[in-house]
């Protein structure tokens, strides 16, 4: 079976493709695009964070005088900020390209399929993601700005909030279709799509981790998708089913029937948003692991315990989404049955990051940019998983609850965590998809100078939180116990904004390497996954001649081999 | 205020259940510390030993390594441990141990935005009836002003008073938004709800002026939620009830 | 012009030898455990708002006095008949009968708009009595819930009548992929079915 001809007209090819590699690359990088917007939401909150009250100069006068009269910056744009930059990260940013963007390119490559299951449902997926995401920003122009009742939107806040909150909640929707059509899309492919001899226990692991992402998504968005059109009706029909019934706003009681409940919100959002954390961190896992195997030149240590602790993680992240609701007043039997579960969930994550740094003994450690990133990951997942100890016990998370210590446990797992994967990843993958490789210096620069800038970022947030500041203030400084350590607030900013700079040479090294680039053979990282099969790029069907598998995905310094790596695909050993 | 009470660490530990946290959060720190940097030394232990050189190949057969399951099994019988052992029973007794009606000091907290409404049921322990039609402006409760029980009650903005070694009773609910009541310096936290009513219950060990956060986005003035709270001895608890209660009429002149 | 890619793709009409299904069925099956979920978590509010009312329905008496069920009935068995209309089409094909294909196709879709019809016509009712999703919480769980119902009918609907018609036009080009589709259309009717059973249960009767 030859590789098909691609469609002739430019629109057909580059725009409205139905060749998932395209799709993933309009993912990638549409939510390339989006984590820089959001990144600079953050860098503005920043400057109010560090000079509470004081003028931005210069950039200030750009957002108007209703966000910052004067460039002083007013508290309710600040909240826009924070709940478009936590919104825009997670579901426009972080999902759609370690999903999207990853998934779509390496799923069918990885399997040995010669695209997905549905290619024109994968096109819509993407053009439906990108809809959601323009009228997610679109927010912004409305009068009274964007949503601003963090991306949780806790009714009756979000209820009573201004008409940005109704364009969250319809980009919502859209996103969650998207995501929809995405999970069903890749869950068939995996499932059905497989070459001869690519049995499930040779899948590589970033297939296991981006299938059991999809069942997340797939059971888990639709609740949130309810509960978006209950909140809408609410909003837009004047109904009340998170509404409560007494309701005094600003002195006037709120003329709505009542008899719902904020509680409800909270159960059906967190049913989605709990799972939603680990479709963030398990395609970051899935990536680091390969580039791992191929940079340690020998098999991932126990790798069927590594597929069974994915699915276990999986089933049991559905089962711990009321951890978030500690202080809602919840009952001692309801506590202790999360808490139980909570900690059973740390069990698998502990076992996969074991089982990949025991993956590091005995082998030969090459330093490549890809392997920087995807090194880093381990001990910054590391203090992200660990500082959800004291949080996931309930009677250390009174202490805790709603404080900067949060914003650092889960910034460490995403930022330092899955955003240093998916940058590994796109070192590792960008000569496959382009035939180029980026540029190393470039690439070191970006690394050395992010993991430092990074950690000045989130870590001073733990003391932060110790102290007892609490997350979301407009002006910390307000309180005793914040002015005193409000010179932690100063060197986040720096950091951050430094962090910002670190990433402009990656922007460069991006786009440059595109001509500029040293070209790239099939398998320059010498990798034994079925993507390195192919042609760098792969053509329109991926595979010249239709792969076989012949064995399990990581058959590296195999006794008596004739090169130090057994590719899949490769009939003598 | 005295601002130096505060620094780069726990606030003052100003409660009777507060050791317990602290305990449990010092402990949880150094046990992840403890896996933090052993795991790490292990790691960069790997990176040296193992990096890519001359006339140094990988070794194809996994490392039988029984120490690890024995570590991870240390790790989750410490974790077992730690939420049977100590949380648990923290989180049990700061939720069930009610305290005794009479011996305390029943206060209610009603939230809004942005500003802590605190009511006292005076000396006849008893809340004045309030309704949501009698709220305005200088009545944020909407206390009913002809309810006997209501004559002795007082009512602050954003001020607390508490007397030390008595426990407190707080019924604690919302007019509009979600709010979180939080007072770093006594180890609580709870959120206060519309259409529901939370309780809190606590001791506070020791006097001082330490501060209210709410603990929960509530709008653009959540930032500003700010209140006082003042565990007085005894006799200055006293004397601030006497200057702040209403007039009550002599019973002859009724 | 035909796309190039489905050419490439296995298991569009020749199920899977582990999994014993195409591509589309699997699809399905996953797509209705989706809307599990969803009904799922309307259900859920439902009972969770209920419970937490003082009575239900909020001004007293039963659902009965304020729904109709006689209107739900009818509802049931049309959805009911349809069911049956569309099972029986998806056999018709199987069996080589396009005529019959057709007219059993197109007699779901005429009793799924018998049952939009009935289902508007109710909600006519309401509104011109004042009777709003606004009025209290037992309006707005009946209006939100029949109404993701509703759409879930219109959806299902508008693609069995392109199935009975326009795209009724694979069966000359591959009769196969026809079947095979009809056949995913019929699964996802009956789930909609068992939504309606649900939903007549818990909010007329119970």
């Amino acid at each position: 079976m030859s590789a098909a001809n691609p469609p002739d007209s430019f629109l057909r090819r580059y725009v409205f493709s139905l060749d998932h590699k395209t799709i993933g690359l309009q993912y990638t990088i549409t939510s390339l695009f989006f984590l820089l917007g959001g990144f600079c939401l953050m860098a503005l909150m920043r400057w109010q964070l560090a000079y509470p009250g004081q003028p931005l100069p210069y950039l200030g006068k750009l957002f108007g005088e209703n966000a910052m009269p004067g460039g002083v910056m007013q508290p309710e744009f600040y909240n826009q900020l924070g709940a478009m930059h936590g919104t825009i990260m997670v579901f426009l940013g972080v999902v759609p390209l370690a999903v999207g963007g990853f998934g779509n390119y390496l799923i069918p490559l990885q399997v040995g399929a010669r695209d997905m299951a549905f290619p024109k449902l994968n096109m819509l997926s993407y053009w439906i993601y990108l809809c959601g995401g323009i009228l997610m920003l679109a927010g912004f122009a409305m009068p009274g700005g964007a949503a601003q009742s963090g991306w949780t939107s806790y009714p009756p806040l979000a209820d009573l909030a201004t008409s940005g909150q109704t364009i969250w909640l319809l980009a919502m929707v859209f996103v969650i279709t998207s995501s929809l059509f995405g999970s069903i899309n890749f869950i068939v492919t995996i499932v059905q799509l497989r070459a001869k001899g690519m049995e499930f226990f040779r899948l590589p692991f970033f297939i296991h981790a981006q299938l059991v992402t999809a069942f997340l998504l797939l059971l888990a968005f639709p609740p949130l998708e309810a509960a978006s059109v209950l909140q809408l009706m609410d909003r837009l029909a004047g109904t009340s089913f998170f509404l409560p019934t007494g309701l005094v706003v600003s002195g006037e009681k709120l003329a709505v029937a009542g008899g719902g409940s904020p509680l409800l919100w909270q159960h059906l959002f967190w049913f989605l948003a709990h799972p939603e954390v680990y479709v963030l961190i398990l395609p970051a896992m899935g990536i680091i692991t390969e580039v791992i195997a191929t940079n340690t030149r020998k098999p991932v240590w126990n790798y069927r315990l590594l597929v069974y602790s994915v699915l276990f993680l999986g089933f049991m992240s559905f089962t711990v989404w009321a951890h978030h609701m500690f202080m809602t007043g919840m009952g001692t039997g309801m506590s202790t049955f999360f808490q139980i579960t909570t900690m059973i969930i740390s069990i698998p994550s502990i076992v996969v990051l074991t089982c990949i740094v025991m993956s590091l003994w005995g082998a030969s450690i090459r330093f490549t940019v890809p392997m920087l990133f995807a090194l880093a990951f381990l001990p910054m997942f590391g203090i992200g998983g660990l500082t959800g100890l004291p949080l996931g016990l309930s009677a250390s998370d009174i202490y805790l609850h709603d404080s900067y210590y949060v914003v650092g446990h889960f910034h460490y797992v995403v930022a330092p965590g899955t955003l240093f994967a998916l940058f590994a990843g796109i070192y590792h993958w960008y000569p496959k998809a382009t035939g180029r490789q980026m540029n190393a210096t470039l690439g070191k620069i970006h690394f050395w100078g992010s993991i430092i800038a990074i950690n000045g970022v989130f870590m001073p947030m733990f003391i932060q939180g110790i102290a007892g500041l609490s997350r979301r203030l407009y002006d910390p400084t307000i309180y005793a116990h914040g002015r005193v350590i409000q010179p932690l607030n100063v060197f986040i900013s720096i950091s951050a904004w430094t962090l910002g700079l670190f990433q402009l040479p990656f922007i460069y090294n991006f786009f440059a390497s595109l001509k500029r680039g040293e070209k790239a053979l099939e398998n320059p990282w010498a990798s034994t996954t079925l993507e390195w099969a192919a042609p760098s790029p792969p053509p329109h069907g991926n595979f010249e001649s239709a792969p076989v598998v012949y064995r399990s995905p990581y058959e590296y310094s195999v006794p008596g081999a004739a090169t130090d790596f057994s590719p899949q695909w490769r009939a003598e050993a | 205020m005295d601002e130096s009470a505060y620094g780069y660490w726990l606030p003052p530990d100003a409660s009777a259940h507060g050791p317990q946290i602290d305990h449990l959060l010092g402990f949880l720190h150094i046990f992840m510390a403890l896996i933090f940097f052993g795991w790490a030394a292990f790691f960069v232990y790997c990176l040296i030993r193992f990096r890519a050189r001359a006339n140094h190949a990988a070794t194809y057969a996994p490392v039988r390594a029984a120490f690890i399951k024995y570590a991870e099994g240390t790790i989750i019988a410490v974790e077992l441990l730690l939420l049977f052992g100590v949380s648990m029973p923290i989180w049990l007794r700061y939720k069930q141990a009610r305290p005794d009606e009479a011996q305390a000091l029943h206060l209610r907290v009603v939230a809004e935005q942005y500003a802590w409404n605190i009511h006292y049921p005076g000396r006849d322990k008893k809340f004045g009836k309030a309704s949501v039609e009698a709220m305005n402006g200088d009545n944020p409760l909407g206390l009913d002003p002809d309810d006997a029980a209501g004559k002795d009650d007082i009512v602050t903005i954003n001020q607390l008073h508490i007397p030390v070694n008595t426990p407190v009773i707080i019924d604690i609910s919302s007019k509009d938004v979600i709010h979180g009541f939080n007072i770093p310096a006594l180890r609580v936290k709870q959120d206060a709800i519309p259409g529901q009513l939370s309780t809190l219950w606590f001791t506070a060990t020791q006097t001082g002026h330490f501060e209210l956060a709410c603990a929960q986005l509530c709008g653009l003035g959540h930032y500003r939620m700010r209140g006082d709270v003042y565990i007085d001895s005894p006799a200055d608890y006293a004397k601030w009830e006497q200057e702040n209660a209403p007039a009550v009429p002599a019973p002859e002149q009724k | 012009m035909s796309d190039s890619s489905s050419s490439l793709i296995p298991h569009i009409t020749e199920p899977h030898p582990v999994t014993q299904m195409t591509n589309g069925r699997l699809a399905m099956w996953l797509f209705l455990a989706s809307e599990t979920m969803l009904f799922g978590a309307l259900f859920s509010s439902y009972f969770l708002i209920r419970a937490g009312a003082a009575q239900w329905p909020p001004e007293g008496g039963r659902a009965g006095d304020y729904l109709s069920i006689p209107s739900a009935s009818l509802n049931t068995l049309l959805l009911l008949a349809s069911s049956a209309a569309i099972a029986l089409a998806v056999r018709a094909a199987r069996s080589g009968s396009l005529s019959r294909y057709r007219m059993l196709m197109g007699l779901n879709v005429l009793l799924a708009l018998a049952f939009l019809g009935i289902k508007g016509s109710e909600y006519a009712q309401k509104l011109h009595h004042g009777h709003l999703p606004s009025t209290n919480n037992f309006y707005g769980i009946y209006f939100a819930l029949t109404g993701f119902h509703a759409l879930h009918v219109i959806g299902g609907a508008a693609v069995n009548g392109y199935l009975a018609t326009l795209g009724g036009a694979l069966w000359n080009r591959d009769r196969e992929q026809l079947i095979c589709r009809a056949g995913n259309a019929s699964l996802y009717w009956q789930f909609v079915d068992l939504i309606w059973l649900l939903l007549f249960a818990s909010l007329y009767l119970f």
